[in-house]
């Protein structure tokens, strides 16, 4: 298969380079749904997704230093991460409702300064070092080169994330109520259902998930106070270019940026980043509602 | 927020305000020569990505003024730090050089964490004629264009350091190189330091790839350099960016076939960076241990342990020890506060302050001084500070830094 | 029955623009204050550099608060929320930097290649931006925008890329029969304030003619202004270029003043700082961009010159702002002198 070649580039190396995207996609996928989802929701603007994403790395790091079990970890960061999550929604967003949309914008833009100050004060300035757990350390051989075995299972703990995602809200009662509160807040109200614990849940659960992100990436890169700043950026991309409030759309639009950014780091390293908002730009101008997003609704 | 504090930063400023414009400034500046401390401003980024490098260039900065102070000070004059936060941002340590120069009325500036903020600081001192010491590294800093009779450069810079590495690393490891390099100057300054160096052991460049300045994942680019499987990978990045790649190149196996190297290693990345570092070869300013041949270093390092709880400094800390400590010693060798003469002195100044012997080259006032190779461990470390394994020495000679012509500089 | 979620009240916006004349006396005075709106804001800012910690700071402050005001236009008074902004701050920093450090123009005629280059981005960002509506406009311009970043980023020979543009020296500025110090914190000052006297000036004639009064239509209910026979998109183009202009002006106000560009200038959290002055110191109000301005860059370098650990109290004032003063310090002052007055 090696003298197979697309443009210069070996046809091992664009596979390999396939899955990754994929792998960074999972991670996107995760943040993405999350702001998307109190996005959609709430049309709140989430300022401070990133910082939930870095402080949840932090828990699950803190506590394998103490547990030396990175699967304790995995449950107790999006664990941990929903509890404030919960606690900021009903102290600090709920007295804004009925404002206008860059009220909670600005307050969880001031919430992330006091999370990533309070992270440093506890946790210092550089940051802590993190490697993947020793069972899945090493690289496996896919047949067309050696891949990492920790992203290899990122990938497939993210599509099982999503899996069970997309039953809790297409199959329970309380999914439905979400589905319909997207659609019209004010029908759900008056059918009886009490939207406002739709929304403090709705909140809870996408930092759940953003802090759940974290303390998966943490084994990729490590844990600095600052981490969570261009994750904020690329999960406002992917939720632009999924479509505000789509799952689906999410992770559509997750894959698709991962994909994209390893194609162009093959292309044109020094573009990745530009690539990113180019492709937001271009959605946006031919399809503003993003790729799988409702019309209407939020316009 | 109304507190005490604000009304009386207020009611300075009104004073100085005033002051300012019933007296012409030139009759201040005099005014402010003769009596009172030696004022040198330190603009460092206290918060941001280098907090912790900068807080440690502060406390070894502060070193040198308590030694200056206890010397005696110069004609009973003694010194002070006037330190403010640049937070890594080149508008905000313009505007705060500009407090340090119109209001607090330093005599001197010395300090500085990333090329942009430290050109940004050289660019608004140099037209105010204030002395300005970089303990940042940057290329551009020694070229005419930047270059100001105020300049002066006590760090290292790309080049020297990016060629001490590969003179030492090409010949053993091996002749087909990759870099990956970060998009800015200050990596590509670095890439053309190997590349220069390179030259005498006839290395061939396999990739010369670069990413976009803090990208929080490298594996897009890994699995092509993995495919050529060279000899040597230089990751020509900085900070979080080169603890992340090199974690992520450990990750995807390159340590397999490929020494990896990193031309400015971090002692503070090291130990964010943790045994993903293991093996990485670079090279750096300082590194404490130089004290087991150096007895400046040792004494150094002794003073600041003292100092500090039996904290060791780090490179860019031991550079704002020396970056204050060059500029007082300048001071004390004019005989003088005044602009022209320190510049004098500074420009004849030979002296061993922690390291070894240092001087500043004429055309440019780049410190010719050592650069010191040095392997990353972290299996058998006597302390938890002991991260490094020091190779070798690459002892200070102008040989190694670009010429005065290249950089634009007339005979 | 609960309130709608946030976003949905934006149209509306607050309606704080001009203070109604009422029957008492301090609607009186407002109302007065109002007519000579301009003449008051000079008043202050031509005191503010005597009562600012130093000059320097006085000076950012003025270009922040121009800054807050061009984006003011576009936020306050016409209801469109743009994260786009840096792109017309950095523009002109980068037209009159470049045009002084690269082609050693005179800093008036720098001025002016800023503020035209800055103008041309925003109407070449506009006509794609003006499409979309609500989030998706503020997200547009964010993209938009960060492309205009990475490609004034590549520009290296001309910006200067990540090291920033150096050497916009103007040590001594010549007009016809003057010659000023800029070297002088203080003459940099008035000198920097005789040209944001005149954009405030422009500004408060722009917002009593008719098409202000259209713009503020369109922000109260859009659709209305569209079958009054307004031609919205239009009407929202022009102002969105009039937003950027006054930005770029701002911006190549401040290339001369620090003496350099730095590549941050293009970046959206540069856009977020407009949104954060301009709530701050009170959306749709006209002196309140320069209050917010003034509060926040005194809160930060303040609360540096304190502590390390600023951001903490930063963010923890930002969330008491939000919760307990929603319209912004001088919108709440305005709201408090009209109910004493009645």
């Amino acid at each position: 298969m090696n003298d197979i070649s697309i443009g210069g580039f070996p046809l091992d190396l664009l596979a390999l380079q396939l899955v990754t995207g994929v792998a960074l996609g999972a991670i996107y996928v995760l943040v993405g749904i999350g702001l998307s989802l109190i996005f959609g929701l709430m049309n709140v603007v989430n300022f401070a997704h990133g910082a939930f994403f870095m402080v949840g790395a932090y828990v699950g790091v803190f506590l394998y230093g103490y547990t030396g079990s990175f699967w304790l970890s995995l449950v107790a960061a999006p664990l941990a991460m929903g509890l404030l999550g919960l606690a900021v929604e009903r102290v600090l967003v709920r007295p804004l409702y009925g404002r206008g949309i860059d009220d909670p914008l600005l307050l969880t833009f001031g919430l992330s300064y006091v999370m990533v100050e309070s992270v440093r004060i506890a946790f210092g300035l550089t940051g802590l070092p993190f490697g993947a757990p020793p069972e899945l350390r090493g690289a496996v051989d896919l047949g067309i080169g050696y891949f990492p075995l920790y992203r290899l299972f990122l990938i497939a703990f993210s599509l099982t994330v999503v899996g069970a995602l997309w039953l809790f809200i297409e199959r329970t009662s309380f999914g439905l109520v979400i589905r319909a509160g997207a659609r019209d807040p004010q029908i759900v109200q008056v059918l009886g259902i009490e939207i406002s614990k739709v929304w403090l849940a709705v909140f809870g659960l996408g930092c759940a998930l953003a802090g759940l992100a974290g303390i998966l990436a943490a084994p990729l890169q490590g844990v600095t106070p600052e981490m969570g700043i261009p994750v904020l950026a690329e999960a406002f991309v992917v939720t632009v270019v999924g479509g505000m409030g789509s799952l689906a759309g999410a992770v559509l639009a997750g894959l698709l940026v991962g994909i994209v950014v390893a194609m162009t780091s093959l292309v044109a390293p020094d573009m990745t980043k530009m690539a990113i908002f180019a492709l937001m730009a271009l959605v946006l101008l031919v399809r503003p509602r993003g790729l799988l997003g409702r019309a209407g609704a939020l316009g | 927020m109304t507190t005490g504090f604000d009304r009386r930063r207020l009611l300075q400023g009104s004073a100085a305000a005033s002051a300012l414009a019933l007296a012409a400034p030139a009759l201040l500046r005099s005014a402010a020569a003769q009596g009172g401390p030696i004022k040198i401003g330190f603009p460092v980024p206290l918060t941001g990505a280098f907090g912790a490098e900068a807080n440690d260039q502060v406390r070894a900065a502060q070193l040198a003024i308590k030694e200056f102070n206890e010397a005696g000070g110069f004609q009973g004059r003694q010194a002070e730090l006037l330190v403010r936060d640049d937070k890594l941002n080149p508008g905000e340590a313009a505007g705060r050089t500009l407090e340090l120069i119109e209001k607090d009325k330093v005599n001197f500036l010395v300090g500085g964490l990333s090329a942009a903020v430290t050109l940004s600081i050289n660019n608004v001192a140099r037209e105010r004629r204030v002395i300005y010491n970089s303990i940042s590294q940057s290329d551009a800093i020694n070229e005419a264009k930047d270059f100001g009779r105020t300049t002066f450069h006590e760090a290292l810079n790309p080049h020297m350091t990016a060629g001490a590495v590969g003179r030492y690393v090409f010949p053993k490891s091996g002749k087909r190189v990759a870099f990956l390099s970060a998009d800015y100057a200050y990596g590509h300054e670095m890439v053309r330091g190997f590349k220069r160096a390179g030259e005498a052991s006839g290395i061939e460049v396999v990739a010369d790839i670069r990413h976009p300045i803090g990208a929080s994942d490298y594996s897009a680019f890994l699995p092509r350099i993995a495919a050529l499987k060279p000899d040597v990978l230089c990751l020509c990045n900085f900070g979080r960016d080169q603890v992340v790649s090199i974690q992520q190149a450990t990750e995807f196996g390159l340590k397999r076939n490929t020494k990896l190297v990193a031309p400015v290693l971090l002692f503070t990345s090291r130990k964010a960076g943790g045994e993903a570092f293991d093996g990485v070869i670079g090279g750096t300013s300082y590194y404490w241990r130089l004290e087991d041949t150096v007895p400046s270093a040792k004494a150094f390092n002794d003073r600041f342990r003292a100092a500090y709880n039996g904290a060791v400094p780090s490179d860019y800390g031991a550079l704002g020890y020396a970056g204050v400590r060059s500029v007082l010693e300048g001071v004390k060798a004019a005989g003088s506060v005044e602009t022209d003469k320190v510049v004098t002195a500074m420009e004849g100044l030979k002296a061993d302050f922690y390291k070894g012997p240092q001087s500043f080259r004429k055309c440019d006032h780049q410190l010719v001084q050592s650069v010191l190779i040095v392997e990353s461990k972290s299996k058998g470390l006597k302390t938890p500070d002991d991260v490094f394994t020091i190779l070798g020495t690459e002892g200070p000679d102008e040989r190694f830094l670009r010429g005065c012509d290249e950089l634009g500089h007339k005979a | 029955m609960s309130p709608p979620a946030p976003g949905h009240a934006l149209a509306q916006g607050t309606p704080l623009a001009a203070p109604r004349p009422g029957s008492g006396r301090t609607g009186r005075w407002l109302a007065l204050a109002s007519r000579h709106r301009v003449a008051l804001t000079l008043a202050f800012l031509v005191v503010f550099p005597w009562i600012a910690p130093y000059q320097a700071l006085a000076v950012n402050i003025l270009v922040l608060g121009l800054y807050a005001l061009g984006f003011n236009l576009l936020f306050g008074y016409t209801g469109l929320l743009s994260f786009g902004h840096a792109a017309f701050l950095g523009g002109g920093a980068y037209g009159s930097g470049i045009a002084i450090a690269h082609y050693g123009l005179h800093p008036a005629l720098a001025l002016v290649a800023g503020t035209l280059l800055a103008t041309l981005i925003a109407a070449a960002m506009g006509v794609l931006a003006i499409r979309t509506r609500g989030i998706y406009f503020a997200m547009t311009t964010l993209a938009l925008s960060m492309c205009v970043y990475y490609v004034f980023y590549r520009a290296e020979s001309f910006t200067g890329g990540e090291n920033g543009l150096r050497g916009i020296n103007v040590p001594v500025l010549t007009l016809p029969g003057l010659r000023l110090d800029l070297l002088d914190p203080m003459v940099k000052y008035y000198a920097v304030l005789a040209v944001v006297g005149g954009a405030v000036w422009l500004f408060s004639r722009l917002l009593s003619s008719p098409f202000g009064a259209a713009l503020e239509a369109i922000r109260e209910n859009e659709g209305r202004a569209q079958a009054c026979g307004y031609d919205v998109r239009r009407m929202k183009l022009v102002a969105f270029v009039i937003s950027g202009a006054l930005c770029g002006l701002a911006g190549a106000l401040q290339a001369i003043h620090l003496s350099i560009v730095p590549i941050e200038t293009m970046h959206y959290s540069t856009s977020g700082q407009a949104v954060m002055m301009a709530l701050l110191g009170g959306m749709g109000t006209f002196f309140g961009p320069f209050i917010g301005a003034a509060t926040f860059s005194l809160l930060q370098d303040g609360l540096a010159t304190l502590t390390s650990h600023w951001q903490l109290f930063v963010g923890a004032i930002f969330i008491a702002f939000v919760l307990f003063l929603p319209l912004g310090i001088w919108g709440e002052v305005l709201a408090r002198l009209r109910r004493t007055g009645w």
